[in-house]
């Protein structure tokens, strides 16, 4: 084991993996977090907390890690390259293993223009690959990037982001190679709509045997609403929504009820594919959503190892 | 000017071995003020590289030729014959001159002979110092005509900061604090009250952290 983290166990064990998001607030509420911790821990293995997700100002990630362990939640620490140069990296990596953080995914982070601090200097100091990199060589090792040594452990399960649907489309699965070269133990994808594309992705990805190298969580982002859909497949660059989605959410009389359909049909489809060994659900600003999802997609009860 | 400096010359083997027929193209302006990269350092270039080569058996040509500027596309024209006859083009001029060429011969090797290395001065005689980081936003009316962006290494706009010691920075004893100059020159204009207001944060976004930049004037467009 890496980081016997909860999430390690599970997916090393063989078994499907489910881990959803968790959006911390814009302020210094804690119930906020608490709440949803509450909401999602009977129904995944591990909470990703966002790290001024789309450069939106919120509480910090590691500051959300820290309150769900409270609540008994195992967390994955979303960490952006944008705001943080190499030292504070490391250092906010050196503090979240004393905290008993065990899970980290490393993230390049949505340019600071589409937030609410478009003026703002990015840092991008160092890149997610190089991030990775870094990451494994700390635990692995127990040295910094420039080579020193330092003393105790930092043993994390360490994550990185795949966008099958960005392109160009060819370099993706050589962009993801890199990624577990640097030490990816596990991916989580983008939100999946366009299954075609996906299946044609992961038929790439198994052709250079990256599923066995790593673990492949498959992204879902449960749709609200034909505006939710509109916009994200206009809006969100590197998102691919197809026109069918769009109809079918614009047609429906219960648009909520068919986004649910939408996203257990994406998770049956996902389980005929091979090398997929979980999934990750995105419900942004609706996680109350999450159980109902796992429960009718029969992920529960979630394993204990 | 755009500074240059030519890469170490064991660096420019290396990059450039196998590569065929060369032609190594120096620019006439900033890589030429810079003396790192006008005609004459080409043609000095190439025929290093061509000792170099025969000494190592490799028989093949290295020309040299120089525009008068690499940005811009008609002077790259210019060279078309000439590279047209070469494998690969070792350009000496700054970064935008080297993707000019890429550009426009989509089907050659294009090499940097040189590194861009920042807007600066030509001090005296082999000195050239960094006066300008190209911010897109210019505040040298606030900073007494000197720049803090360019010149100071945290690029505080508040400074000086505590590290300031008899007029140097403190990552170096020989670099100035660009804030003691600031001070010491609005205290001889008699202006130093300038510096009690507090200099709001800076927009990055026209210093390129908006991403990639780029500027049109319409009135100028054919």
């Amino acid at each position: 084991m890496k980081s016997g983290s909860n999430l390690e166990r599970i997916l090393e064990s063989g078994q499907f993996a489910v881990t959803a998001e968790c959006g911390p607030p814009k302020g210094p509420a804690p119930t906020v977090v608490k709440r949803k911790g509450d909401i999602l821990k009977f129904c995944c293995d591990a909470l990703n907390v966002t790290d001024n997700q789309t450069a939106i100002v919120r509480m910090s990630s590691m500051s959300g890690c820290v309150l769900l362990k409270e609540v008994g939640v195992e967390p994955v620490l979303q960490m952006v390259v944008r705001d943080r140069n190499r030292l504070a990296l490391q250092g906010d990596l050196i503090g979240a293993a004393a905290l008993g953080i065990r899970n980290v995914l490393c993230l390049s982070g949505d340019h600071q223009r589409f937030g609410n601090h478009p003026t703002a200097k990015g840092v991008y100091d160092i890149d997610s690959v190089q991030f990775l990199q870094m990451v494994k060589t700390m635990r692995d090792e127990h040295q910094f990037i420039n080579g020193e040594e330092f003393s105790g452990d930092t043993p994390f399960f360490i994550g990185a982001a795949a966008n099958p649907f960005a392109d160009p489309f060819a370099f993706r699965v050589t962009r993801l190679a890199k990624k577990v070269k640097a030490g990816a133990d596990f991916i989580q994808t983008q939100g999946i709509f366009d299954m075609a594309k996906f299946v044609e992705w992961m038929t790439m990805v198994r052709d250079r045997g990256l599923d066995e190298k790593t673990h492949i969580l498959a992204g879902l982002i449960p749709i609200k609403s034909v505006g939710m859909a509109r916009y994200m497949r206009n809006n969100v660059s590197g998102l691919s929504v197809p026109q069918a989605i769009v109809e079918r959410m614009g047609d429906a009389k219960d648009p909520k009820e068919e986004g649910v359909q939408i996203c257990l049909e994406t998770i049956e489809q996902l389980k005929e594919v091979d090398g997929i060994h979980g999934v990750h659900i995105m419900a942004v600003a609706w996680e109350d959503i999450v159980p109902r999802i796992v429960e009718e997609a029969g992920l529960m009860p979630r394993p204990i190892v | 000017m755009i500074t240059l400096e030519q890469k170490k010359f064991e660096d420019i083997e290396k990059m450039t071995k196998g590569c065929g027929r060369l032609l190594v193209l120096g620019c006439e302006t900033c890589a030429a003020m810079s003396l790192a990269g006008g005609k004459k350092q080409a043609e000095a270039l190439a025929a290093a590289i061509g000792v170099a080569r025969k000494m190592s058996g490799d028989k093949s040509e290295v020309l040299s030729d120089a525009v008068a500027r690499q940005c811009e596309p008609e002077f790259i024209d210019l060279t078309e014959k000439d590279v047209a006859q070469c494998d690969g083009v070792l350009s000496l001029a700054c970064g935008a001159g080297v993707q000019l060429l890429a550009e426009r011969f989509p089907d050659k090797v294009i090499l940097p002979g040189c590194n861009t290395t920042f807007l600066g001065v030509n001090e005296k005689l082999g000195v050239w110092s960094e006066r300008c980081a190209g911010c897109g936003d210019c505040i040298l009316d606030k900073t007494a005509g000197l720049c803090p962006i360019a010149r100071c290494s945290k690029q505080l706009l508040n400074g000086p900061c505590g590290g300031s010691m008899d007029g140097k920075c403190e990552i170096s004893k020989e670099v100035d604090c660009v804030w003691q100059l600031i001070i010491d020159r609005l205290t001889k204009l008699n202006r130093l009250e300038m510096l009690e207001e507090i200099f709001p944060v800076k927009d990055w976004s026209p210093a390129g952290h908006g991403g990639p930049r780029k500027m049109v004037r319409e009135d100028l467009e054919s």
